[in-house]
This record gives C-alpha cells, structure tokens and sequence, in this order.
C-alpha cells in the first residue's frame, strides 16, 4: 500500500508508525496509516485526501492562488463544491437576493467550470450546507479522508470518515497535490454511556461534553466517539456530535461505522453499488479499533440522567442544564472568571439566574449542526397544533435542498409555516450571518447552531446554543423552555 | 511566495484573554467582497463602535500599540473557524508574530501557510513575559529572532521559545507548501494506484444514478 522506497528523512515517528502496525490499532491509526502517502522534508506527514468539498466564501482565494502559479487541480473528479455560505434563504431565491453573496457565487462557479469540479449550485436541486449534503449523497464514506475548508469538517465523522477543516493555503494545496500536509495528532477516546432521556439528544450530550472538557479540551487530539449511547444514535445524531467536535478543540472526530452506517449509506447516489458495495463492505467492517489499543486521552460520561442542555455565555463551553442557573461568576475557577464576566454583560444576564423563563426574540433552527430531517422532524412534533409566540420570529432552514424536499414530502413544511415558522431556502443563514439572515442589536437567540461567539449572529446579538426540541419550544413558549415541561403540558 | 521570517522587530502589544476566537478577528460581518481590506477587518468590532468611530480603550487603538508589530496573548488563541482572513489581517497590519500560550490547531497551521511567526511560551515563562510587555507599556520594541530563538527586549533577559525544527526551517526559508509536497508527486500517484485495487471505492466519486 505505502511506498516502500526508503525515504531519506525517516524519523523515530517514522520508525514508530511502522511498529504502530504490528500493535493494536486505535481506528484513527488504521486510516492514517493506510492514507499515509510519505513524510515530508519538513517532517510532516502526507495525508491522502480521498474526497475534497468547498464552498463558495473560501474557494475563489484558492482559484486565483492556482491560476496565478499556474497549478491545475489534481483530482477535480475527487472533488465538489457547494454554494452555502452567503446563499439567500428566500423564497424564489437567485444568487443576487443577497447581494454581498453574488460575487463568491459567480466565482466558484467560475473555477468549477475552468477546473471541471462538479459544483451544487444555488438552485441545484441537491444544493445545501457542505457538510449536509457530502454525507447524503454518499459522497462521504467510512474509512475516508475528507477535507473541506470549513472547522466543522468532521461533521462527516458520524459515517466514520476521518475529516479534516482547513484554511485557505491547505484548501490550494489539497487541490492541487490531493494529500494534506500534517503532524499525526494524538489520540483521544470520548465514551458516552447510558440511555438518553426523552427529549434529550446529540446536541445535549456534546454541549455537556463541551462543558466538561472546555473549549481546548481536544486541542491536538483526533477524537474517537463510543459507548452505548454512541451506538444508539441514529447518524445524523453522531453527526451533531462530530460536528461539535471542533468546539472543543478538535480537529477531526469520528464514529466508527456499523450496521447502521451501512444501511444509511447503502443506496445514496455517490455510494458504492453491486459487487463493490459488497467488497467495501467487507472493508467497512474491520473499521475498528483493536481491543487493546491505547489512546492518548480518555474521557467518559455517564448520559443517563442528562437533561437538556443550553448554552448562556459567549463560548460553547459555557452551558448548563435547562434546569439550572447561570453560575456566579465568583464560584468559577479563576481563570476563566474574567471571560465569565464579559459573558454575563454581553448576555444581558445576572449571576445566579435560571435561564429558564427569559424572553426570547428570535429562534433558528437550522446550520451544519442540526439542520437533517430528523431534527425537523423534532421540532415539528413539538410546534404540531402550536403556534410560536407572539413577537417571536423563529425560522427554520433545511440543511439541503434535499431535506427540504424531503420535508415538504411528508408536510413538514405546512406544520411550520402553520405554527408561524418562516421556512427558507437551504444555506448556512444565520449560523453565521454571511447571507445576510441576521439578528438584530441586542436580541436574543435560541439557535441550533455551534457558536455562540460575540456579534457571530448578528452584532451584538445573545446566542444560546440548544438541540432542535428545546429551541421549538422555546419559540412557541416565547421564552428558553423546558421542552420536557411544555410537551407535559406544564409550561 | 511566503514572505521568509528571520527577525521581526515591533512593538509589543498585550491583548490579554484566552480563546480568542476567529469570528474577533476577522469578523465575517466586516467582509463584503472578494478583495476584503483585511487592514479594517482586523478585530473590527473591538476596534470600531457601531458609529465607525474608533473605541479608544482597545489596545491596538491606543496611541503606543498603533504600530504593533507583535501581539501577545494568552490561550487557546484563533479559536473556531477555519477561516484564513484571521491570519491575513495580521499581516495587513504588519503584526508578524504572535506570542500565545497556545494556539488553536488550525489557526496555527494558517499562521505557519502565511509566514507568521506563532510563537508558544510555557504558561510561567508567557506570565512573566507579558508582565515585561505590560510594563514597557510600548516605549520600546522586542526582537524576535526566529534563528536564535529568542525574544529579547527590555526589562529582562532574552526569552528562548521552541518550535518543531522542520517548521523553523519553511519559515526561515519562505518555502513553498505546494512545491515540498510536489516532490512527492510519484508517492502520489503509486498510492492512488494501489488504493484503485485496495479500495477502489476511494479513487472514484461518481453519480451511480447517471451510470
Ligand atoms: S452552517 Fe455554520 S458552521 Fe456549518 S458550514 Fe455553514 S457557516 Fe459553517
């Protein structure tokens, strides 16, 4: 598989990687090794990249770096693009709703046709966030490299494939050598035990997870997910957590694939078919990790009494129970007080609040992290024969056209707009506000998205990060709910 | 095609906070086109009030940190997204190192694609060298000398950093990401060769539906 030819700068990390091959393996090591092109003089590792996804706010940086050197794309057949990041969500939408979009759109395109890249346009019918629509397509598969100039890469992880987000100058290199350049990361295991109650899922246990591990907890470290409470969750759920991943530091995280990532991708349009598919498989199935390999890093949590989680500050690790207050400044170890405090002003709250109960202006329900139909499908049981709150605006945006698609097929879309909801268009929106969906000064959110960063939404808007069923709720309670207590009717 | 880094001489500005994240930055509510003036974009929102007037209190506003050229600061630096403005904003106002006690991973990589020295001190050294920063308050520059290794200026000794000597060396040299990789082009296509029979799924993308 590796070339052999003897490589004149072969280091002790060389060296060990070879023994790495005869020990017990973590997953993480299995597809690195078998991805590992060779070493670089600068001692880095090369990385092959089997399948590339870009988008249109990054792509057109990298174009003009190949046009101006004068460097072809290695494997445009490898690779994809998709207009998401600044696409406009309204309805009857063209690439000049959003003005400020127009130009990375047309230059995407552009560089797709110059470098025959098959691109998801705006009113492609399978257009949608990058990392939504590589998974549904079955351009992602398990055991694959992936890379996509966006940190929430490992999103693509659920289907155990080893992803990887990268900037601008890695975007050119990967275009034209296909490999990444990178040092091996470490090696953490993250088991999530024990059965997830009602109305809690993926979000919440990544939220809580973020919160326990801070937000360079897996800073350095390729992040392996498993317990029982993995395996029972349904791909897009491991796909919420994976996606989450970077916000503790982590640059890849992944899932190791079983039955049930077979029978998800089996049948997708780019997935394998016949007798390759049953060969893959084969493959797909020794995709684990040994019984004895060692990790660098461990980490367990215990899932069973798990409520739902809700972010209140300015990073993703500042989170607590639905049920639970805010914390007091005071009582938080010193050195993250101080980013506490600035939280508590730019959030608008006092120490020692419940969150519980405070009026909300807006609510999102949509972006990379839990925009898949199963989490429409969630927040549509909950606004069922309920209507959002007066003075509330709550949108939900589909992860792709294709769950979009999907969820009109089967009425989704009637439930919302029923219940107020406006439904758009699929694109990143207010995840990151670049098509223009944006809150407004001082608002305050409850979004399903992954950051909750100063001005991220909107200037000087309130995020809080919460799964698909709370932020249902709290748009038809008008204020962060309990999903729990609204469906009981106790809210 | 990277500028080489062999010693930058600034002054010193301290911007005291852990995780800085990306969406500080280079705020993407403060790009607008294909040609950003990544020379504003550079924490926008904590340098400008919504009036566009300048806030005098952020640090690269105040009078001695104008002309920075390197920026010190505490954990977890470049924190979330992936975007590369973060890195060129720095450069388009000449801030050329970045002494942290750690960075974000990619945030790192982005630093290093770009010919910005990120510099990591251990937690006790990095304290004890903001208080120097903090106490020349600007009145004078810092060296930093990527061959010796040191950070020397006033109101102390020289500060000697580490970094990997492999990264050392594509920084001193300015070389060129792609061309390294390029030398490796025949490990490249003997490995799409093998992997077309290993797992010949990997080497081909294509839309069953259309077969
Ligand atoms: S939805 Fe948000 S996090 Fe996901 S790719 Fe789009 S902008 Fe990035």
């Amino acid at each position: 598989m590796r070339s052999t030819q003897a490589r004149p700068h072969a280091s002790d990390d060389h060296e060990r990687s070879l023994v790495r091959r005869t020990m017990p393996r973590t997953l993480f090591d299995k597809i690195w090794d078998f991805h590992r092109i060779g070493q670089r003089v600068d001692g880095r590792d090369l990385l092959y990249i089997d399948r590339h996804v870009l988008h249109e706010l990054h792509a057109h940086h990298a174009f003009a770096q190949l046009e101006k050197q004068k460097r072809p794309v290695r494997r445009p057949d490898l690779t994809f693009a998709v207009q998401d990041h600044t696409v406009a969500t309204a309805p009857g939408r063209d690439e000049n709703t959003n003005p400020s979009g127009a130009a990375f759109i047309k230059a995407m395109r552009d560089g797709c046709r110059k470098n025959g890249i098959r691109l998801f346009d705006i009113d492609d019918r399978e257009q949608g966030i990058c990392h939504v629509v590589a998974p549904e397509l079955g351009i992602v598969l398990p055991g694959a490299t992936h890379a996509v100039p966006d940190s929430h890469a490992a999103t693509v992880g659920g289907l155990g494939a080893l992803a990887f987000g990268c900037g601008t100058s890695e975007l050119a290199h990967i275009l034209v050598t296909q490999v990444i350049a990178m040092k091996r990361p470490k090696r953490m295991r993250v088991r999530l035990d024990g059965r997830l109650g009602p109305h809690v899922s993926a979000k919440d246990v990544a939220l809580r997870l973020i919160a326990e591990v801070g937000v360079a907890g897996a800073r350095g470290y390729a992040v392996e997910y498993a317990g029982t409470a993995v395996a029972a969750m349904p791909i897009e759920q491991r796909m919420t957590l994976c996606n989450l991943n970077i916000e503790m530091g982590g640059r890849s995280g992944f899932v190791a694939p079983d039955d049930a990532t077979f029978s998800w991708l089996e049948g997708r349009p780019y997935a394998p078919r016949g007798r390759m598919w049953d060969r893959a498989l084969t493959y797909w199935r020794t995709l684990a990790t040994d019984d004895d390999a060692a990790f660098d890093r461990e980490i367990a949590l215990d899932c069973t009494s798990l409520e739902p989680q809700i972010s209140w500050g300015t990073d993703p690790s500042q989170v607590v129970g639905i049920s639970e207050k805010v914390p007091d400044p005071a009582a938080i170890d010193a050195g993250r007080r101080a980013a506490a405090e600035s939280a508590f002003v730019y959030m608008g709250l006092a120490p020692g609040m419940p969150l519980k109960g405070l009026p909300v202006d807006r609510v999102f329900i949509g972006s990379c992290t839990n925009s898949r139909l199963p989490d429409l499908q969630v927040a549509a049981d909950i606004v069922r024969s309920r209507h959002v709150a007066e003075g509330v605006f709550a949108m939900i945006v589909p992860g792709s056209s294709s769950v979009k698609r999907e969820a009109e097929a089967a009425g989704l879309d009637r439930i919302f707009r029923n219940a107020g909801f406006f439904w758009g268009e699929s694109g990143c929106s207010m995840c990151a506000g670049g098509n223009g969906d944006r809150g407004k000064p001082g608002e305050r959110i409850v979004s399903t998205t992954n950051r909750n960063f100063e001005n991220r939404q909107g200037p000087k808007v309130r995020t809080h990060l919460a799964s698909p069923a709370t932020a249902a709720a709290s748009a038809v309670a008008g204020r962060i709910a309990d999903v729990r207590q609204l469906v009981a009717g106790a809210a | 095609m990277i500028q080489p880094f062999t010693r930058h001489i600034g002054i010193a500005a301290p911007l005291l906070v852990d995780d800085m994240n990306t969406d500080q930055i280079a705020p993407f509510l403060a790009s607008r086109s294909l040609k950003d003036d990544y020379r504003i974009m550079l924490f926008n929102r904590h340098r400008f009030r919504d009036d566009g007037s300048e806030n005098p209190d952020f640090v690269l506003n105040k009078p001695q940190f104008r002309k920075a050229g390197i920026l010190v600061t505490g954990h977890n630096f470049g924190a979330g997204s992936s975007r590369e403005s973060a890195v060129w904003s720095m450069l388009a106002n000449d801030i050329r190192v970045i002494v942290a006690k750690s960075f974000a991973d990619i945030y790192r990589e982005n630093c290093l694609q770009n010919g910005l020295l990120p510099v990591v001190l251990e937690p006790d050294v990095a304290d004890a060298f903001i208080a120097r920063v903090v106490a020349v308050d600007g009145a004078a520059p810092f060296t930093v000398d990527l061959l010796a290794q040191t950070i020397s200026g006033p109101g102390g000794p020289d500060v000697v950093f580490q970094i990997p000597a492999a990264e050392r060396t594509r920084l001193l040299e300015g070389l060129d990401d792609i061309g390294m990789t390029m030398k490796h082009a025949d490990e490249i296509a003997a490995w799409e060769q093998a992997a077309a029979k290993a797992q010949p799924w990997l080497q081909t993308a294509r839309d069953r539906r259309q077969v």
